[in-house]
């Protein structure tokens, strides 16, 4: 999908982005440090694609989609968006007053359908909320547009006086949805939206949210630590480490041919989905670096196999090194490194003619 | 090709269930396998398939108001050899809390679970709860209990374990918890580990470490693994052979390798087919996944017949929704449960599956 946006304006553009936390102790609540949650990210979303955020927990990844729906205030940085309404603006400093136009446009989807949906609302409630708000739809029209949504996203209307606790989990991911889409966005932060779902249920969301952005031209930025959904859903990928982008590229390049150790070590952890291919993945020495402390120069090179003195001293800047491919290394031209490729699963068989065969006699019995 | 090793734990018929006031669930409703000495066993399925509830069983720590209301534990405590029968327990029988079971439980049959820091206590160092599981189990003194929880510290790849020891859990990370957890399950050299999504709440780089520290263990130490996980790629990566559980039946039994590669029943088929695969992006292949229609049925109204019957894309109208299918054998060393593999006017019983073993 991403070949024929290549030329398309960025939607979103993240420059420098950084959030520090304070830490505070004692009495007098002294600040005496910060965690470096977010630590200078760039990157951009090109309309109607989706760009894949991944990382491990202690990332920032969260933070960073938090905070291009203004959730955080950003530390520093720019968050440029290209609003339908409001032309140009950067999120980072919009005042309060505008962020309620804003948020029409940008919307987010949660990781945990249990936590994220009001027991005491009914769908209708949920759902309708952000039209009553906006003052977009009320009465039987609000009903009307509810009923629509519902449909959008595979939920009989007929379901719209009920609450959460009657859905399953994979039901009420798309209510959440339907919640999401209720304003027409333009963008969709989807913060780890198939993570506490079961896989077939997982299938059945992943194929929604691709027809949806389908449908309504959506853009999403999606916030994921499972790498085999991010490829299956992303355009390009960025994978953070430690508050900084280590690296970002389209998904073949990224999944194929990556640049970063760190990506390396992340692809070749997976377990595969196949008892042929039984490999011994890299095995990373030590722990993610604590953010609020983290190490001098490259923050992954106490982890890294090929780290050379200039690591220890020097921090790495994310470059492109060829069109649309981004890296934070500094060996990234010199070395050559092992994509996911090898162990391409095999397809799970589709069923046999004799098998077929067996059903259709059985089916005449 | 055939598995010479001998039986260790043979499960069968089993059926636990939970008495709630707004009903009975049946968690695990018939299940039927067994785990060889040495062997890997994994249990896939979704949530709510029994597969927690079945581990439980086996350890006899299921909480009411759960209970064991029918089937077998056999847990062959020796093997059998020339001129000896061997010593074979029915773990249903045990009192709970009784000697026996106290003895199996955490000596011969130990447990990991998925959310080290809950089971672990917050208030007790990592050395004195691995201490006190060594001592109850072994007649050794304070001192000789303590060297070796240094050296299983230092088995399971703890770094700086002589510090370790005398933290508490909540100032290890994730990955050093469950190792900690390791530890103390294999201190005292079960011969099964039932390791409960051990790497679920972990990250990928901190759980492809525990994975390898796993195989490593089990190639050292030489007991079998009962692997729980809904994660398909640990399943491929982990396991000999596979019990796929669906509504608290198993659905399918066969080898890792028959698993991927030749699956039967339809909800391992459509599993399969569900999952994203790294790699095939890049290859320019499927863009869309296939799912699996429908939810997991309400546990207090499972439907008639086949419980997979409302989700199967080969349902069978008339026979899949009236009867129960039984075990059908459809390879060596591999069964299903499923009509489209047996005759559905002759359903097979479940007792017919495994031979008739001889409680002592």
């Amino acid at each position: 999908m991403a070949e024929h946006l290549e030329t398309s304006k960025p939607l979103l553009e993240v420059k420098n982005l950084k959030k520090f936390f304070p830490i505070k102790r004692g009495f007098l609540s002294k600040t005496i440090g910060h965690v470096k949650a977010v630590d200078g990210v760039s990157f951009f979303v090109r309309e109607g694609e989706t760009l894949g955020l991944v990382g491990e927990s202690g990332s920032g990844k969260t933070t960073t989609g938090r905070m291009i729906v203004r959730a955080h205030d950003p530390s520093a940085g720019s968050i440029i968006f290209r609003d339908r309404d409001m032309g140009e603006v950067d999120i980072a400093t919009l005042e309060k007053s505008q962020l309620k136009r804003l948020r029409r446009n940008i919307q987010m989807i949660f990781q945990d359908p249990y936590s994220s949906l009001n027991p005491r609302m009914t769908l209708l409630d949920i759902v309708g909320e952000p039209l009553l708000v906006n003052r977009i739809a009320s009465g039987k029209q609000l009903t009307h547009r509810v009923a629509e949504l519902l449909e959008v996203v595979g939920l009989r209307p007929q379901y719209m006086n009920r609450y959460p606790h009657a859905f399953s989990g994979g039901q009420r991911q798309r209510i959440g949805i339907a919640r999401a889409l209720a304003m027409n966005p333009q963008l969709i932060v989807c913060d780890e939206p198939v993570s506490a779902l079961d896989v077939s249920v997982q299938a059945q969301i992943l194929n929604l949210l691709q027809d949806l952005q389908r449908q309504f031209r959506l853009t999403y930025l999606f916030v994921a630590h499972d790498l085999s959904v991010v490829e299956h859903i992303s355009d390009r990928v960025a994978v953070m480490y430690v508050g900084k982008i280590a690296e970002s590229a389209t998904t073949s390049k990224l999944f194929t041919t990556p640049k970063h150790p760190y990506t390396e070590a992340l692809l070749s952890a997976v377990p595969k989905p196949d008892p042929r291919i039984r490999t011994e993945p890299m095995i990373l020495s030590g722990e993610v670096a604590d953010p609020a402390n983290p190490p001098s120069g490259c923050y992954f090179h106490p982890r890294c196999r090929y780290k050379i003195d200039k690591c220890v001293s020097e921090a790495p800047v994310l470059r492109e090194i060829e069109p649309d491919h981004f890296v934070s290394c500094h060996r990234a031209e010199e070395l050559k490194l092992t994509g996911a490729f090898g162990p391409v699963g095999v397809q799970a068989p589709k069923h046999s003619d004799s098998q077929e065969r067996v059903e259709m006699e059985k089916g005449s019995v | 090709m055939e598995d010479t090793r001998p039986l260790l734990l043979e499960v069968e018929d089993l059926k636990t269930y939970m008495f709630l006031d707004e009903g009975t669930v049946h968690a695990v409703d018939g299940a039927s396998f067994s785990v060889r000495r040495g062997e890997t066993l994994g249990i896939v399925g979704e949530s709510g398939c029994g597969k927690s509830i079945t581990a439980r069983s086996i350890m006899r720590i299921v909480r009411k108001p759960g209970k064991i209301v029918n089937g077998k534990i056999l847990w062959h405590r020796t093997p059998p050899s020339p001129g000896n029968l061997g010593q074979t327990l029915d773990l249903t029988t045990l009192p709970e809390q009784g000697e026996e079971m106290r003895n199996i439980r955490g000596g011969e049959i130990a447990m990991v679970f998925q959310e080290p820091m809950s089971s672990l206590s917050p208030v007790h160092t990592i050395g004195n709860q691995i201490m006190e599981v060594i001592m109850l189990h072994q007649k050794v003194s304070k001192q000789e209990a303590r060297e070796k929880t240094l050296l299983m510290l230092n088995q399971v790849g703890m770094p700086q374990p002589s510090r370790i020891i005398d933290r508490y859990p909540h100032q290890l990370s994730g990955g050093m918890r469950q190792r900690a957890m390791i530890a103390m399950a294999l201190s005292c050299h079960p011969d099964l580990l039932i390791a409960d999504e051990p790497t679920t709440a972990l990250d990928v780089t901190t759980e492809a470490q525990i994975l390898s520290l796993m195989r490593r263990l089990q190639e050292e130490l030489g007991m079998a693994i009962m692997f729980i996980t809904h994660n398909l790629g640990v399943v491929a990566q982990m396991t000999e052979r596979v019990i796929v559980m669906y509504m608290g039946r198993v659905v399918e039994d066969a080898s890792v390798d028959d698993l991927f590669y030749d699956p039967k029943h339809p909800y391992t088929q459509a599993l399969l087919r569900s999952i994203p695969r790294m790699g095939s992006k890049a290859l320019g292949e499927h863009t869309r996944l296939a799912s699996i229609k429908g939810t997991v049925p309400d546990p207090f109204n499972l439907p008639k017949g086949c419980p997979f019957h409302p989700r199967c894309e080969h349902a069978m109208p008339g026979i899949c929704n009236v009867i129960d299918p039984g075990v059908t054998q459809v390879g060596p060393n591999h069964t299903t449960r499923c009509h489209l593999y047996g005759d559905p006017s002759q359903v097979i019983p479940l007792e017919s599956k495994t031979p008739a073993s001889s409680v002592a």
